[in-house]
């Protein structure tokens, strides 16, 4: 049936687009940006690719965070009926590629200048031994901190910049009577603290070896107890309604002025403008403390298939809409993202995604660009799942931050 | 003339389909459950002997992924995932289908007393079976929430120190589970036992009654006894309820605070799912599938067992 109704719409296709420059073709593209803004944005990349005389075909498939759309995925792959394009990122990526299913963007990549306009750390996730098989589409900053000034005023207390000037400051505002830190209790939003911690103590090359390279040693060691030894100390500072939140609702204390700061990644940005916030004034959004300088990134990627012969130019085609500077610009504006091309002009998006541009180029010269943990950048799923697990078992246990270390060390190794 | 001729014929033709029509018609659900029960079965248990990760494979690894299950298991002191799973199964069963049948027996007696009104009393124990698990569990995430619920309403009341916070520590988590479930499940317990002592005779009761036994002693000596058939229904819908237990925790818990209220199914979609672990998750449910056996296998036999006895 699948067979017959993909010939009927290639059928179809054809002879819509028989006049068209490249003479056709259909790219099925899966997908979960189904909400408002991001729909929008995807809706842009159908045109481009429309006016080019390609026909884009939906996958969209409900249930965000894309645990229903991966299992619709695989149940095609094995079928051998892939879709043209998948929203899959991170090391994930490679285990794709170790199912020896994708395709060479190789002469995209080259016609296109990709390796000058993306940055290396950035490229090297997109690649499998050296080819293109994935286009970044969007880049998200995860150590930030969002602050509502109202409520550091009325408790006399200071934007902090270190761990040690955030506990004083939570201290002043816990006695003011506010919460000072909005928490939202679910694994992955532990795990983003944690991660951010990771980066401001331990520093670049320290999470490199304990977060990307998984290296039991660098986990179960000293500087790993401070990190956690921080996280439990933050603990103290949430309310009893933290375990389960979802993160949204921890940015709308934040927003009410219940709670003084939150750490999430850039996408909290979308909750404080629908509430009509205004950045710098209603809301300071600063990076976390001790992480000025450094970029934990998440990026969405699309993952290309092999497929046959009379869809290529159209899937070629989408591989360089998706980096041209027009995508780019309209699709990040909606998300809240930033452009994974580097040296796009500024002038369209807010004061905070200027200043994330900034650092993220910043970053990528000094070697501060970091791959996030947490959003499924830095280590395969198998190994993510146990620094979660060890993570939030630490947070809310009653183990000392030896035992914690130890035991993150143990699941890591045993996930490997 | 011609019919008469053809009667025999037609009539041998409809006696042979007569013995054919069941098996006709039971074939293709035969075959819908030989492929896809029993031979998934077999493919899943085939797959846990793999290194299966993102998609499946049949590289063959060995009981690989069974030691790495059972590596640090520990009842007690939790060290591996997995035996919170199992000691969290464990715990929820034996509270849940124990609490079910004392609140559903206790429920049954009770209106078992020919009390006026008994109908809407039926109805309103009954009434919460007719909810699925997942609303079930988020009504009762919002009730156990301390900021939103049980918690904020008796300290407006004015009992400011009063404390319940269960859902969110990590140690008493799984008990909200059990709550939830004992709330949705002892109704139905209590039509099953409501049933069975309606079924009893009243003249035994009556008999007893002219011996000078107390109501109690009735109770004790001759009802429950007699319900032995309903404890045993009871027991093994609970027990297979309980073991198959997903969407509760899902709706009321997420499997949090961190892990704590994780049980062997929703580590089995995890691992399986999330983690891309296809052969680990495999090797889990084969787990819990013969624990399923354990339980069905004496069951069965004992039933089987019993219906030869009588004939």
């Amino acid at each position: 049936m699948k067979l017959v109704k993909g010939l009927l719409i290639l059928l179809v296709a054809s002879l819509f687009f028989y006049c068209g420059p490249s003479g056709g073709g259909t790219v099925e593209v899966l997908h979960w940006w189904t909400s408002g803004g991001e729909a929008k944005a995807v809706g842009v990349l159908k045109d481009m690719l429309e006016k080019e005389g390609y026909h884009w075909k939906d996958f969209a498939v409900a249930g965000g965070g894309g645990d229903n759309a991966m299992t619709v995925l695989k149940s095609r792959v094995v079928a051998g009926n892939p879709p043209a394009a998948a929203q899959v990122k991170g090391p994930q990526i490679q285990q794709w590629g170790d199912e020896g299913v994708l395709t060479n963007l190789d002469d995209v990549a080259k016609a296109e200048k990709w390796d000058e306009l993306i940055p290396k750390v950035v490229a090297d996730i997109m690649k499998y031994k050296g080819h293109w098989v994935a286009v970044p589409v969007n880049v998200h900053r995860i150590n930030w901190m969002w602050c509502n000034p109202e409520v550091f005023k009325k408790s006399g207390a200071e934007i902090p910049k270190t761990w040690e000037e955030f506990e004083a400051a939570c201290k002043k505002i816990k006695a003011a009577g506010f919460i000072p830190v909005a928490w939202g209790g679910q694994p992955w939003q532990e795990a983003t603290v944690f991660e951010t911690i990771v980066a401001g103590v331990g520093g670049t090359d320290f999470y490199k070896k304990a977060l990307v390279e998984a290296d039991p040693a660098a986990i179960n060691s000293p500087t790993m107890v401070k990190v956690l030894q921080t996280l439990k100390m933050i603990k103290q500072y949430t309310d009893p309604g933290a375990p389960g939140r979802d993160w949204n609702l921890a940015t709308a204390m934040v927003i009410k002025g219940e709670a003084a700061m939150q750490f999430m990644g850039d996408w909290a940005k979308g909750e404080f403008t629908a509430a009509g916030k205004k950045p710098g004034v209603d809301y300071i959004a600063t990076t976390a403390p001790l992480t000025a300088k450094q970029f934990i990134f998440n990026i969405d990627s699309f993952i290309m298939f092999k497929v046959k012969k009379e869809n290529e130019a159209a899937q070629k085609a989408m591989a360089r809409l998706i980096l041209q500077p027009k995508f780019q610009e309209v699709f990040n504006v909606a998300k809240g993202s930033i452009p994974v091309r580097m040296g796009m002009p500024k002038a369209p998006f807010d004061s905070v995604a200027q200043k994330s541009m900034d650092d993220f180029a910043a970053a990528s010269k000094s070697g501060d660009l970091i791959p996030s943990m947490a959003h499924e950048m830095a280590v395969m799923p198998a190994i993510r799942g146990a620094f979660l697990d060890s993570v939030t078992n630490f947070y809310n246990s009653d183990m000392t931050a030896e035992e914690g270390a130890k035991q993150m060390a143990d699941a890591v190794a045993a996930a490997k | 003339m011609n019919n008469k001729n053809n009667n025999g014929g037609l009539g041998g033709l409809l006696h042979r389909l007569e013995n054919i029509l069941p098996k006709i018609v039971l074939l293709p659900t035969f075959a819908l459950a030989a492929i896809f029960i029993y031979g998934f079965i077999g493919w899943t248990t085939f797959i846990s002997f793999t290194d299966s990760k993102l998609l499946p494979n049949y590289k063959l690894v060995g009981v690989h992924q069974y030691t790495t299950l059972f590596e640090n298991f520990n009842l007690i002191t939790h060290t591996s995932r997995w035996s919170v799973a199992v000691s969290n199964l464990i715990i929820y069963s034996v509270l849940f289908i124990g609490i079910c049948i004392i609140i559903g027996l206790a429920l049954a007696i009770f209106l078992d007393q020919r009390i006026r009104g008994e109908g809407l009393f039926r109805t309103v124990y009954l009434y919460p079976m007719a909810l699925s698990f997942i609303v079930t569990g988020a009504a009762w995430r919002w009730i156990l929430n301390p900021d939103l619920g049980l918690e904020r309403l008796i300290r407006q009341l004015g009992f400011s120190h009063f404390t319940f916070r269960w859902l969110v520590q990590s140690d008493l988590a799984i008990y909200t589970i059990v709550i939830a479930a004992v709330w949705q499940s002892s109704g139905f317990v209590m039509a099953l036992f409501l049933s069975g002592l309606r079924g009893i005779d009243d003249s035994i009761i009556k008999a007893a009654q002219v011996d000078g036994a107390g109501l109690p002693r009735i109770y004790r000596k001759i009802i429950i006894p007699s319900l032995r058939p309903v404890f045993l229904s009871a027991v093994i819908i609970l027990m297979h309820l309980s073991i198959k237990s997903f969407d509760l925790i899902m709706a009321l818990t997420q499997g949090g605070p961190g892990y704590a209220t994780d049980m062997p199914a929703t580590f089995m979609y995890t691992f399986s799912f999330n983690r891309n672990r296809l052969a680990y998750g495999a090797a889990s449910a084969v787990i819990m599938f013969l624990a399923v056996m354990a339980i069905i296998i004496p069951y069965l036999y004992s039933e089987l067992r019993g219906t030869r006895n009588e004939r």
